[in-house]
């Protein structure tokens, strides 16, 4: 609006004032996104390096080559980590997902009780630093391995990234259900709909923007993560992040380059989606013209 | 049920249809209504209960569990417990006890522990238990002149008194030595010694690279966020994306392109040469330091930052700021005096959820940290699955954990988890 674009009868120092604000918050978006950028093109580098040399600056094709990304599919283990990462990222989505938006619902009711206690507690699996939760994880399982064995399945990864995932859900699905007019089930059972109906006709289309939303945080959280991997997988539940962890601890080979921007590329569809599901659940709601 | 209990009709009394007081069939319908919103929560409650508070709750109860030396050198602790003055090196009786135990605990293969666990305490010790278990067995009494020609430290009062210390099964050792405190061999409680005094300065590097990186994160965060805050919206939109795609981006990727850049042979140093601001000779160590682990950890958390800046921001209506400029405030002076305080509660809620995120950081301080960049968490996971001391990573996780619950139960209070933003 008209705080940030200068007035005709600006003097000077509100000009170079003006131009000085534009100039930092330039240069912190860049610092936010040059680190993304950056890897993309590094990722064509026909040489082992990571740096640009004269040639790719000079844009010559045969500077470029997309050999790391047919080392990357060459090689068994990252293909495999793919699928690995895959599955329990799904596993853990749904889980999440549907204990989350129960959680959800019952918590943005107004009769629900205890509820800021309640939610800091669904909540704290975020907060609490991932190398306390990976630890206890892998103990508990390791205690408890004579009747269930988790530790090095694909369920315990499975289980324990639902915990990391379920606040992300619970966070997005009330605040689609903030404002949620309560009066509009009411309506639906007016109407003659039993409480499943009302569910599916009338409560699901309005958060259904918010249950996607939170079930791709989930998704990219188990996705992204490497701590309980490390602790609670064994060899063969070999995940992207932890292929890249151990390639990182060593030296770096370009192919994590080749790895990091199709995970960049993931990371940018996902966005969109849950963008576009934003603007659209603000539609719906009447929260914002755009 | 309620209204086998309700009067009849009277005309103070106001029913319902069939007859119950309104007040008993209204409280009614509300219980109903009560236990279905908890029946919706209670799935997802139990599932974080059994696997993640109640796993917890057992690794913290490893930081005082201590039931090794109890089981596997119980005579022994008997015997020093009833006839052991405590000054001297004990007498036979307690030399053949400990011959038995370590036979025994040889023998259920748990000796390497028992020997580990001692070690721990005094060094040498590992070598002295297990060459002592595997002699044990053809030794004839009287044991003690030979014990002592198997390894001497058995002729050190402290090694005894150690073992009486470790008796307990419940034990605050760890988290005294997570403090850089130790017992000395009379239960007085004394400073390690010099070059093992390590953690009270790594809990205070922590603090101090949290608050450096949630500073930092401030001072970035407040323009963009003032910036998309003011714009129309379908600019601020476009821009909101740069600030979410890294959010978005994995953070594996976000460290590994860190390290593109800002290696001695990265990007960051051969356009400093290029321009020639450096010597080719002279490039500049960016990464592999504390410093490298800053820089990455404020541009991972900035966003966190920057969303609750902006939504809080995005309610400040900028007629206040025309209002102080027309009642002749300087335009700097508006913003010091107006703006600011009522941004107030999104640079609280901002550097509450960085700083709490930040102390608990691992990933990008094990990958970029080198030597000085390590975090306490770096220390957890070393002692969780190298140096396999779990008592003392569990206590220091439990020093960290409840300053995580403090500063998340101030921010609950403060901001309000209902209020967390993610985009």
């Amino acid at each position: 609006m008209s705080q940030i674009s200068l007035p005709d009868h600006a003097d000077f120092a509100e000009k170079l004032w003006h131009w000085t604000f534009i100039g930092i918050c330039a240069l912190v978006f860049l610092f936010l996104i040059a680190p993304i950028l950056v890897i993309i093109p590094l990722s064509f580098n026909a040489e082992p390096y990571f740096t640009f040399n004269a040639k790719m600056v000079a844009l010559d094709p045969e500077a470029y080559s997309v050999r790391w990304y047919q080392d990357f599919w060459s090689k068994t283990i990252w293909r495999e980590s793919i699928w690995n990462s895959l599955f329990i990222a799904v596993g853990a989505t749904i889980l999440a997902t549907a204990l989350g938006t129960l959680a959800a619902l019952g918590l943005s009711r107004p009769e629900m009780p205890f509820k800021p206690l309640i939610m800091g507690l669904l909540i704290s699996p975020m907060i609490v630093p991932l190398i306390i939760t990976a630890a206890g994880i892998f103990f508990f399982y390791a205690s408890i391995n004579e009747y269930l064995q988790l530790t090095g399945s694909y369920l315990g990864v499975i289980l324990a990234h639902t915990v990391l995932g379920t606040p992300f859900v619970v966070i997005t699905v009330t605040a689609t259900l903030s404002g949620f007019d309560h009066s509009l089930t009411r309506a639906g059972a007016m109407c003659g709909a039993d409480p499943t109906t009302v569910f599916f006709k009338v409560i699901m289309p309005l958060i259904l923007p918010g249950v996607i939303s939170g079930a791709l945080f989930a998704f990219v959280t188990s996705f992204d993560e490497v701590v309980v991997v490390l602790f609670v997988a064994s060899v063969e539940q070999q995940t992207i992040p932890r292929q890249m962890w151990a390639g990182m601890r060593e030296s770096i080979s370009p192919t994590i380059l080749a790895v990091a921007t199709i995970l960049i590329c993931i990371s940018i569809l996902l966005l969109a989606t849950v963008e576009i599901l934003r603007r659209r659940s603000e539609r719906l709601r009447g929260l914002s013209a755009g | 049920m309620a209204s086998e209990t309700a009067t009849p009709a009277t005309a103070d009394v106001l029913t319902t249809v069939d007859g119950r007081p309104l007040k008993a069939a209204l409280a009614e319908a509300q219980r109903t209504r009560r236990i279905r919103a908890v029946l919706l929560v209670t799935p997802l409650l139990l599932f974080i209960f059994a696997t993640f508070l109640f796993p917890i709750a057992l690794m913290m109860f490893r930081s005082v569990d201590n039931p090794l030396i109890a089981q596997n050198l119980p005579k022994t602790i008997a015997v020093l417990e009833k006839s052991w003055n405590g000054k001297d090196v004990p007498g036979e009786e307690a030399f053949a006890a400990l011959r038995e135990d370590l036979m025994a605990s040889r023998a259920a293969g748990q000796v390497g522990k028992v020997a580990t666990r001692l070690n721990f305490e005094t060094s040498g010790m590992r070598s002295a238990v297990t060459r002592t278990a595997r002699k044990a067995k053809k030794m004839k009494a009287p044991y003690k002149d030979q014990i002592l020609k198997v390894h001497d430290a058995w002729s050190k009062r402290e090694v005894w008194a150690t073992i009486k210390r470790l008796a307990p099964t419940i034990t605050g050792a760890n988290y005294l030595a997570a403090v850089d405190r130790k017992y000395d061999a009379d239960d007085n409680i004394v400073s390690q010694p010099e070059e093992r005094q390590i953690y009270v300065t790594l809990f205070m590097k922590t603090l101090w690279m949290s608050t450096i990186v949630t500073v930092s994160c401030l001072l970035l965060g407040f323009p963009i966020a003032y910036l998309l805050a003011s714009l129309p919206l379908r600019h601020s939109n476009l821009l909101m994306i740069l600030v979410l795609l890294p959010f978005w981006t994995s953070l594996l990727v976000r460290t590994t392109s860190w390290i593109v850049l800002l290696q001695t042979q990265g990007v960051l140093n051969d356009i400093m040469v290029w321009i020639g601001i450096i010597d080719d000779e002279n490039r500049i160590q960016l990464i592999f330091n504390a410093q490298g682990t800053v820089i990455a950890m404020t541009q991972i958390l900035l966003p966190f930052m920057v969303l609750p800046l902006y939504s809080v921001m995005k309610t400040i209506s900028p007629s206040y700021l025309r209002a102080a400029q027309s009642l002749g405030a300087h335009r700097f002076l508006a913003y010091y005096r107006i703006y600011l305080p009522n941004t107030m509660a999104g640079i609280g809620a901002g550097c509450l959820l960085v700083f709490i995120l930040a102390i608990g950081y691992y990933i990008t301080p094990a990958l970029v940290g080198g030597q000085d960049g390590q975090m306490i968490s770096n220390v957890i996971a070393f002692h969780m699955q190298k140096s396999l001391n779990w008592g003392l990573g569990a206590a220091l996780g439990g020093i960290l954990l409840v300053g995580v619950c403090m500063l998340y139960w101030l921010y609950n209070k403060l901001v309000g988890v209902d209020n967390l933003k993610l985009g």
